[in-house]
């Protein structure tokens, strides 16, 4: 490790100490918004608040606009965003359901922005820990929805959001686990780039002569949801093309982990992919064909990854929709003999071990279609 | 893509939205002075003056009466249309 830090050749960029909240507001940083709002939630206020300091210290010349609520906070940078400004905000759990009507508007109106979602369990009960309920009411809004595994991810998904969410007129999300990589320091690469200035499909400027969004009559709500959900569906190429523009060749929408001639694959996103992964080694020492693969995005979905994955197949969530977890169901569409396992959430600790456990009883055929764990 | 978001507004893009009203606004000629107030708060923009005389296009009034509320010479009334 010390001799990874010293390395000062290793990639471009300088490396830093930074815990995800800090590698995210580093990005936005990079990215020069014109214009950012947010409210202070719990595990999402460091990034605001480091951002804030941007500001404060002349080191970002951005409009910080201080809001009363969640709601206001995504319906200023959505005004600010139709103008042409650059934008960014950053939410979580309840603040995201607070927010949740501008989440619609913002992805109808085709407005690129970015926000962070730090993911935070929804109450009740009362709990500010990490699982993935709040960004599963987000998935199927209309967005980008993209999950970092450590403080890199969330330093790099962030980045490239802007030119990604431009590109497609598409509003992005860059989510991260709360505390486990929300506030947990890791060695992160702030890149030395320079993003391209913004560019949108549309712009309301005070010589316009057109109405937004007016009461629409026949087919124009039908035909406008259908574009979105096509634009976002085949939006993969796109996304590639720019991700590894910024973070190199091998960026994709998808991370294959040791899958090749694996009899056994576990899908996961998020934060505890990382554990998952050294189980994956461990067992693959003691000769089980095992492998991972880990979501990146869950909007678009990585469906010619899942496709092409085989052997016998355990999809492992941290928030529960009805009868599966939050990716189980609809990958199961895919993939229709995989296995599901609803695990740990509002922060209930699971490590190594009980990651382990799980696992092995995995690859014995003990889990059956669907379980929680515990 | 953006089809179905924008339009460019028009008259009567939203077809006779006069049809809507329950009450119309009668103007009495004889007691208006042509202040406009009426025309100024007319939030359909349908009331402006025609041959020196206040005129409402009833093809778009949909009747909300603020007129009749903003009028200092009280010279508009109000008259029922549909039951």
């Amino acid at each position: 490790m010390q001799e990874r830090l010293q390395d000062e050749s290793y990639k471009s960029g300088k490396r830093v100490l930074l815990n995800g909240n800090q590698a995210v507001a580093e990005a936005v940083k990079i990215a020069k918004p014109d214009v950012i709002a947010a409210y202070p939630i719990t595990p999402q206020t460091p990034v605001v608040e480091k951002l804030a300091e941007f500001v404060a210290k002349g080191e970002l010349n951005s409009e910080f606009v201080n809001v009363e609520s969640e709601y206001s906070a995504l319906s200023v940078v959505y005004g600010a965003a139709l103008t042409g400004a650059r934008v960014f905000t950053a939410t979580s759990s309840h603040g995201l359901a607070y927010m949740y009507e501008m989440c619609w508007w913002v992805a109808g109106s085709r407005v690129p922005l970015v926000m962070a979602l730090p993911t935070r369990s929804i109450g009740a009960p009362w709990n500010i820990h990490s699982d993935h309920s709040d960004v599963m009411i987000l998935k199927d809004v209309g967005w980008i929805i993209s999950m970092a595994e450590n403080a890199q991810e969330c330093f790099d998904l962030t980045l490239i959001g802007f030119p990604i969410s431009e590109e497609l007129n598409i509003p992005y999300s860059v989510s991260y686990d709360a505390f486990m990589v929300s506030h947990t320091a890791e060695v992160v690469e702030v890149r030395d780039v320079e993003l391209p200035k913004r560019k949108q499909a549309y712009k309301i400027l005070p010589n316009s002569e057109f109405a937004l969004n007016a009461v629409t009559v026949n087919d124009a709500r039908h035909k406008a949801r259908k574009t979105l959900m096509k634009d976002l569906e085949n939006s993969r190429r796109k996304i590639e093309k720019i991700g590894r523009s910024f973070l190199g060749e091998d960026f994709s929408l998808a991370e294959k982990y040791r899958v090749e001639d694996a009899d056994y694959v576990i899908v996961t996103y998020g934060g505890w992919s990382g554990d998952f992964k050294d189980v994956v080694d461990e067992m693959r020492d003691k000769g089980v064909k095992i492998g991972l693969l880990k979501l990146r995005f869950l909007r678009p979905l990585p469906e010619e990854e899942l496709k092409e994955i085989s052997g016998d197949v355990l999809v492992v969530d941290r928030s529960a929709l009805y009868k599966f977890g939050g990716m189980g169901g609809e990958i199961k569409r895919i993939i229709p003999e995989a296995k599901n396992v609803i695990a740990a959430l509002g922060g209930y600790e699971i490590g190594y071990s009980e990651i382990k456990a799980l696992v092995r009883r995995f690859v014995s055929g003990k889990i059956g279609e669907v379980e929680w764990y515990p | 893509m953006l089809d179905p978001l924008i339009s460019h507004p028009k008259v009567g893009s939203a077809g006779k939205t006069g049809e809507w009203r329950v009450f119309k606004p009668i103007v009495d000629h004889e007691l208006c002075v042509l202040c406009l107030e009426c025309s100024e708060y007319c939030p359909e923009n349908v009331i402006e003056v025609k041959d020196g005389k206040i005129w409402i296009d009833y093809d778009y009034c949909k009747g909300c009466l603020i007129c009749k509320n903003v009028c200092k010479m009280k010279a508009i009334k109000a008259e029922r249309e549909f039951y």
